[in-house]
């Protein structure tokens, strides 16, 4: 029987992006937005279009499998998925899900795929306007519990609590993320450097995030194309070998008003020991790592629950030096991520995670051979992914 | 009615329309806190749900416990989310844990000076906030320092 195990059996040859935007200033709607990413990560690859027979996205896409094969004229659609969840939760899942239809056999040739066009359809950073509301929501949102900020907020406090961090930890990464955002011309934020005195001028949200521990809300597009690794062979790049990719949580995270035994959590307790296990390597082995802020304070949990330092080492370990680009210890958001290139649920943050594998990075890490990306703490279902150079099979 | 904590125009409370969590509502416009308990191991459960997930009986009851508790979180809001708070500025939402009802947690404001000291592990007491005049009419379970 074979292994059970997604490691070395698909690569990705292909990445790309629209121009990132401020929420509401595309002026392209959703789905053109969506048409130029698959088109242009057929060309970043070197195939027709013809030639991609699947797409695999997350968090309600609205831009339908169906529709998008018809409209490229893709010879056939054999792999059309779509992994639960909200938020950021799903953009390893669904490099995972790709990477799953591959390797069994169901696909050749997938784009994972994210496209938020938030002028068209409406912000996620607000609330309900409506006279009633009913179901778990009716628990919250009355409270004024009813943005995303508001429903991790407490998480943080009580993890904070428990570890006596302080504010500093989440400067650093938003310092970080800002940092290499300076680098990156495709970012949002390129141009627009941040400081400490501005990061602890900046007003609050809602304790314990500040405005800049808060990710952007952006519009555009964002794709990746997926082959078996046989055929990666064949292109004109290194193939950027998928090492592992899981997604899930643990026990009861999504036990509803607040309830997860575990609260305090960034949902990676069970999933980060599977993606190692996968993937075959140890946090020592990580040359780089891409970790989802949705909130700084998520990043915070995600590397804690991943092994790269103790609860009660926070303080010490999150500082800005450790977390850049080219030389830090854990060089971390090398493209700005979230917080600072562009809030594409994360899908751009596995996007540089393969850049640095190629060595493409605007903020390279010398001689990655192994690359890591958290996709969407504190939601449920999270995901997670690791990425290889042909040195690590 | 009674002083509401959260200035007026935030979505109201309905019950689920499959009655889930019904006599959680009614019981708030009576002043008291019904929260579900498994008929079969004698556990409470909350948020509402429809099956125990320790013992997997679906005989949930609703039964009184008291609105006593301990903050297990909390957060200090600033930044207004919904055009009714515009004007509300800061504002503390407690998640509160229930000890004599397995520690379930339920959500809540903590009323008072908005920017009073927010200490984990705090006793706090049910404040019944209620809107009889409201369409529809409903009520609330805010908390105070015990």
């Amino acid at each position: 029987m074979t292994e059970r195990t997604l490691r070395g059996r698909a690569a990705v040859v292909g990445v790309a992006e629209t121009q990132y935007y401020r929420w509401g200033r595309s002026p392209d709607p959703e789905f053109k937005l969506a048409i130029e990413a698959v088109l242009k990560v057929c060309d970043d690859a070197g195939i027709s279009p013809t030639e991609v027979d699947g797409f695999s996205s997350y968090s309600n896409d609205r831009s339908d499998a169906s529709r998008l094969a018809a409209a490229i004229g893709a010879d056939e659609l054999r792999f059309a998925s779509m992994q639960w969840g909200g938020g950021g939760g799903g953009g390893s899942g669904a490099l995972a899900n790709a990477a799953a239809a591959i390797a069994t056999g169901q696909a050749e040739c997938v784009v994972v795929l994210r496209a938020l066009a938030q002028g068209q359809f409406g912000r996620f950073g607000q609330g309900p306007q409506r006279n009633t509301i009913s179901g778990h929501a009716a628990h919250t949102v009355p409270y004024g519990l009813m943005s995303a900020a508001q429903q991790f907020a407490m998480k943080v406090n009580r993890f904070m609590h428990e570890h006596g961090v302080g504010h500093d930890a989440q400067r650093a990464i938003s310092l970080a993320s800002y940092h290499h955002a300076q680098a990156n011309p495709r970012a949002v934020m390129h141009g627009r450097p941040l400081d400490a005195a501005m990061y602890d001028e900046s007003r609050w949200i809602t304790e314990p995030f500040r405005l800049f521990d808060c990710c952007q809300e952006n519009d555009g597009a964002a794709a990746m194309l997926v082959v078996s690794a046989g055929r990666a062979k064949d292109f004109a790049r290194p193939p950027c070998y998928v090492l592992g990719a899981v997604s899930g949580s643990h026990h009861r995270a999504g036990a509803p008003v607040h309830n997860a035994p575990q609260y305090a959590s960034s949902s990676f307790p069970t999933v980060a020991p599977r993606l190692y296990d996968m993937a075959g390597i140890e946090p020592s082995d990580v040359d780089v790592l891409q970790s989802y802020e949705n909130f700084t304070g998520g990043v915070m949990m995600s590397i804690v629950e991943f092994g790269f330092c103790a609860p009660d080492e926070v303080n010490d370990y999150f500082t800005v030096e450790n977390f850049l680009a080219p030389d830090g210890r854990l060089p971390l958001n090398t493209s700005g991520g979230n917080l600072a290139e562009c809030y594409m649920h994360g899908l751009e943050l596995n996007i540089e995670a393969v850049r640095q594998i190629w060595g493409e990075s605007t903020s390279q890490v010398p001689d990655v051979d192994v690359s890591m990306v958290h996709s969407g703490p504190m939601v449920t279902p999270v995901s997670a992914c690791v990425f290889g150079s042909e040195a690590t099979l | 009615m009674t002083d509401s904590y959260l200035l007026p125009g935030l979505p109201k409370p309905v019950a689920s329309p499959d009655g889930l969590d019904t006599p959680f509502w009614d019981g708030l416009r009576e002043g008291r806190l019904l929260l579900q308990r498994c008929g079969s191991c004698r556990r409470f459960q909350w948020g509402p749900e429809w099956v125990c997930h320790r013992c997997r009986s679906l005989e949930l009851a609703y039964e009184e416990t008291p609105a006593e508790g301990l903050v297990y979180s909390h957060q200090r809001v600033w930044h207004p989310v919904h055009p009714a708070l515009k004007d509300q500025g800061p504002y503390i939402i407690v998640l509160v844990e229930l000890p004599a009802a397995d520690r379930v947690r339920i959500i809540g404001n903590l009323v008072g000076d908005p920017q009073q000291e927010l200490v984990i592990g705090t006793p706090v007491s049910g404040v019944f906030e209620h809107h009889p005049d409201d369409d529809p009419p409903y009520s609330l379970l805010q908390w105070t320092a015990a």
